[in-house]
């Protein structure tokens, strides 16, 4: 088992450096430079030259990638070029804000998709199974920033304004204005419902997608031979499915941990912009936006890692859960 | 199959007119309902768009090149209304009598599921739709109404989909905005599927070094974000239709290589290990043969979830500004521009999200239809 | 005494051709401590039998008809609310599978899985269930068994894993253990090992035994009684001699003959010619009818009941009009030769 997680983690170091080095390759091509934002009428060439030189943006692509890798894996990632602030600071206070998100999104996505699933498998050929396949489609096929203004409209600002329910959530932000003012126990609370809607936009498509693979899964494990062997011993079918099938269909489902990750993160963006929530995505989004190449260098290089470690986690999952890949 | 000279019988003229002038009503009358009031429909649509925008339909020989295109649509459409109604009783008699090649057989299990082919014939409507949409579209989706008195106005008979914040249609821009999104749509695949298969090819033939090295960079990629590399790369450069259908397109080959890459691995350890060393030139005949169909099915079905996924995704890019520029609409635009006003004017927003997930939904469901009809069957 | 009486069980499946009646009419008694097999071709009910005495038949497609009766031990399974019969399950009643491999749960220890129906039904704390687990281990023949407790399926061998199956059964201490081809899937020497570890164990515990098979040979091993099944019918029922030495039924001759190396005559192969009819479509008449060398036309014009033989055991059936009209049978009648 160690040895697997060994081989695992140095194959995943040359796969976030190799990214890396696309991402810094790929900038280094784009036309204007963070310089070039400082154009203006009372700047004259030669304090722009002097800036860059500064900068550092006159040395040719590999020595400017060389310097860059090696201040990175010092873990100095450079000063924030809108911000003035050292980008470390700035990552390590915005990196919890996402991994909330994403967290609490994951969470809602695979409880949700697994359950679902299951009860599609079990119902196979009834009509809930044909509904909820459908409605599962439908949600798979919704781009995730509608399905937030959607649920804005109706469970945020419908709720309040419209039609004056009693319970509605708010759009935007992690927290609310007078949170500092409030008790612990508003704050927690305060915080989940600030998580809710974002959280469930993500989590929604995620579900779906979840949904139909556990499904086609757990179809395929209910056949097999063992089930009616498990069956044979007089377990009740509640043990048969939740404790033989699942464990065996949730297997592939380990390999969707990783896979889903990189969408996760992708939506995330979408997702922050449309709550105006202050995480990574829309950090990085805002950083291109303003050619903050070290906030964008960094920002993509955290992405990276934050996916390969999923991948690791991902794999360690399928290990544990599927004792013959521990066992080879 | 053959197609006999005497396609239809011409003594019987009564026939041919109401095959011409009425189309799939016969059909209807001989059973095939759904099929022939489809047809039916199609035809009346053709007719309506000849009645009532004939202004614009004699004008477009002469007008800009997508007045021409819808022309040249509206003309393939009636045609192909005509063949149909004249000839499928003939082919449905020969497909009876048990024509089964292996695209045959495929075609019967899809026919079977009436939600995969309700989604195809939708996708497919869709795109006729977006064809004809300068003789569709109701008003000129750039053109601003009085801004006093014809904002936001809600769904009504003049505009069935309300107006936005700048007096405009939104029923016309949702039509425009259909254009692109499918267009691009289609040749971002069409982009990433010939990417794929080539460099899949090329891997699973080398093998060795090369095969490392260009799995690891899949590896790459696809543990990449794609959206936050998109947004990378069209903020830098510039956003522009071309740049956007080749980046997408850029950035989805991953899917398709490894589908070829490992189409070919099969293909080599079926063939090859039996074949010895003595058939040199009949190897690329065993892959034209054997590898072209076999890959071909499951290339088809990533490329019509493809498209779905290019769609949301340019929308997705189109929501933050990084889409078509304005005035063009597109879809994830006009969701964006909706935005103020949420509450106020729901319908802003709302029909082109809906829009998103009816024609994503018909290319997921018409995906799933392929992939069932054809992966078990075609596994030779 | 009797152990198990099944009266008039009919299993039909509803499929898309129609319904299937994989079990027609079958009646039959399994005695305390006795081994009895059923022998047929596959396709002829014999596995359905044993699911529906197990109440394992999937209920959507399949139903075990309200007219059958099951009685075990004087208690009636047939229309048996669910959880009373998993009560029976694995406790009363046990079931050996055919695939060892495919039949063990891949994701749980081989001991996990034994302790499973101990701790279900007898309520046993875990340490105890394990002690017990590991003596079943070590009765069914499987050495180190307290090693082999916490190994996976897949980190032992066919015939070791049969033993599990085997052990798992075993485990609350059935009346009457069903085993489905359980040597089917193994080599030729484990074979042998399994049917005499199960000859074993029925002796030792009392145990009955209905052994379902394909296989001739393994009935001549290990079975006291034979039942012949063929088209969802039972054709023929007797003592293991009798059935060997003087079948009754053109069917069971047959199956005799077609065993390599029996027949006097040499190097000739006789299968039976023809093939099994369709179970949505079972001929009326006798079913075995095209296919026997015997038949006449009272063969296709009436189905033949059970009726004994003369001088055979008490409890010797044949379905066959032979018995009636034993000058009928066609002399030197070889099956498909010539």
């Amino acid at each position: 088992m160690m040895t697997f997680l060994i081989r695992r983690l140095l194959s995943a170091i040359p796969l976030v450096l190799g990214i890396a080095t696309i991402v810094f390759f790929l900038l280094s091509l784009a036309p204007g430079d963070a310089a070039s934002f400082l154009i203006s009428p009372n700047i004259t060439p030669e304090v722009l030259e002097q800036i860059r030189a500064n900068m550092g943006l006159d040395q040719p692509v590999h020595i400017r990638y060389l310097r860059w890798m090696s201040a990175m894996l010092r873990g100095d990632f450079g000063v924030s070029l809108t911000r003035n602030q050292p980008v470390l600071d700035i990552i390590a206070e915005i990196l919890p804000n996402t991994l909330v998100l994403s967290l609490c999104a994951f969470l809602l996505a695979f409880a949700g998709g697994i359950l679902i699933g299951v009860f599609q498998a079990v119902r196979h050929n009834r009509p809930t199974d044909g509904i909820l396949s459908v409605v599962g489609l439908f949600f798979y096929s919704m781009p995730s920033f509608w399905l937030a203004l959607m649920l804005i409209l109706v469970f945020s600002l419908g709720a309040r304004n419209l039609w004056g329910w009693p319970i509605w959530f708010p759009a935007s932000g992690m927290t609310s204005v007078d949170y500092p003012f409030m008790s612990p126990g508003e704050q927690l609370r305060d915080r989940a419902m600030h998580l809710f809607l974002p959280s469930l936009s993500l989590a929604l498509v995620l579900a779906a997608g979840i949904a139909r693979y556990v499904r086609g899964s757990m179809l395929e494990v209910i056949r097999q031979d063992y089930i009616r062997t498990a069956r044979s011993k007089g377990l009740s079918e509640f043990k048969v499915i939740f404790k033989h099938a699942l464990r065996n269909g949730l297997i592939p489902v380990a390999t969707l941990f990783g896979l889903y990750l990189p969408f996760l993160f992708s939506g995330a963006v979408l997702i922050e912009t449309v709550f105006a929530w202050p995480g990574m995505g829309r950090l990085v989004v805002d950083a291109i936006f303003q050619r903050d190449y070290p906030v964008v260098m960094a920002g993509t290089f955290v992405f990276a890692i934050m996916v390969v470690a999923g991948n690791l986690i991902a794999d360690v999952l399928y290990a544990v859960v599927d004792p013959r890949i521990r066992y080879e | 199959m053959q197609w006999s000279i005497r396609v239809f019988d011409m003594s019987d003229l009564r026939i041919v007119g109401v095959s011409i002038l009425f189309p799939g009503v016969r059909q209807v009358f001989r059973g095939r309902v759904a099929e022939g009031s489809l047809v039916l429909g199609v035809w009346l649509g053709f007719g309506w768009i000849v009645l009532a925008r004939w202004d614009r339909v004699s004008r477009a020989a002469l007008g800009p090149w997508d007045h021409k295109l819808a022309l040249l649509t509206l003309g393939l459409g009636v045609l192909s209304v005509w063949m149909w109604s004249l000839l499928s009783e003939r082919a449905a008699e020969e497909r009876s009598q048990g024509a089964r090649g292996v695209w045959a057989l495929a075609w019967s299990a899809f026919r079977k599921s009436r939600v995969a082919v309700s989604a195809a014939i939708t996708v497919t409507i869709v795109y006729l739709v977006a064809l004809l949409t300068p003789f569709l579209a109701p008003f000129d989706p750039a053109a601003q109404g009085s801004l006093l008195t014809e904002r936001l106005l809600g769904p009504s008979m003049l505009h069935p989909l309300g107006t936005d914040q700048f007096a405009r249609d939104v029923l016309s821009r949702l039509l425009y905005g259909a254009r692109i999104s499918l267009t691009i749509g289609f040749v971002a695949v069409s982009i990433s599927i010939t990417i794929g298969t080539l460099l899949g090819a090329i891997s699973g033939f080398a093998g060795g070094k090369v095969d490392a090295v260009l799995m690891r960079f899949v590896d790459m990629v696809i543990s990449f974000p794609r959206l936050v590399l998109l947004i990378a790369i069209i903020a830098f450069f510039e956003p522009s239709i071309f740049l956007i259908v080749a980046v997408l397109g850029l950035t989805q080959w991953p899917q398709p290589t490894r589908l070829v890459r490992g189409e070919v691995l099969s293909l080599r350890e079926r063939e090859f290990i039996q074949a010895g060393h003595a058939l040199g030139f009949s190897r690329s005949r065993l892959i034209l043969r054997h590898l072209i169909p076999n890959a071909l099915a499951p290339l088809i079905v990533a490329a019509t979830l493809g498209i779905g996924d290019t769609i949301v995704l340019e929308a997705g890019l189109s929501f933050l500004g990084l889409g078509v520029q304005p005035p063009t609409p597109s879809w994830g635009t006009m969701v964006a521009d909706g935005r103020d006003n949420l509450v106020g004017a729901w319908w802003i927003s709302t029909f082109p999200g809906l829009a998103i997930v009816l024609v994503v939904l018909c290319f997921n469901l018409a995906g799933d239809g392929l992939r069932d009809a054809l992966d078990p069957r075609l596994r030779s | 005494m009797s152990l198990l009486q099944v009266q008039d069980l009919r299993t039909y499946f509803s499929t898309d051709a129609g319904l299937a009646r994989a079990v027609d009419g079958v009646s039959f008694e399994v005695n305390e401590g006795e081994t009895l097999g059923i022998v047929g071709e596959s396709g002829c009910g014999k596995t359905v039998a044993a699911l529906s005495i197990m109440g394992l038949i999937p209920s959507p497609p399949g139903q075990v008809m309200p007219e059958s009766s099951i009685r075990f031990r004087g208690n009636e399974l047939v229309g048996l609310p669910e959880a009373s019969m998993r009560k029976t399950r694995g406790n009363r009643i046990a079931m050996v599978f055919q695939e060892p491999m495919s039949s063990l749960n891949p994701v749980f220890t081989v001991g996990n899985q034994i302790q499973e129906a101990l701790v279900l039904h007898r309520s046993l704390a875990r340490r105890d269930a394990r002690k017990i687990g590991v003596e079943l281990l070590n009765e069914v023949g499987i050495p180190e068994p307290d090693q082999r407790f916490d190994e996976y399926p897949h980190q032992l061998s066919g015939g070791m894993r049969q033993r599990v199956m085997i052990a798992m059964a075993l485990s609350c201490e059935p009346d009457l253990l069903i085993a489905d081809e359980p040597t089917t899937a193994l080599d030729v020497t484990i074979q042998a090992q399994i049917l005499e570890l199960l000859a074993e164990l029925s002796a030792r515990r009392g145990m009955a035994v209905l052994l379902i098979t394909h296989d001739l040979g393994v009935i001549a091993e290990v079975c006291d009684r034979v039942l012949v099944m063929y088209a969802g019918q039972i054709v023929e029922t007797g003592t293991v001699e009798e059935i060997f030495v003087r079948p009754s039924h053109p069917y069971a001759e047959g199956l005799l003959r077609s065993i390599p190396g029996t027949s006097a005559g040499g190097d000739r192969l006789h299968p039976i010619q023809g093939s099994v009819p369709s179970s949505v479509d079972w001929p009326s008449g006798c079913r075995f009818g095209d296919r026997c060398p015997h038949a006449w036309d009272r063969c296709t014009a009436e189905s033949p009941r059970l009726t004994a033989p003369p001088g055979g055991s008490p409890g010797r059936l044949s379905r066959c009009l032979l018995t009636e009209e034993p000058r009928r049978r066609v002399r030197s009648a070889a099956f498909g030769a010539t």
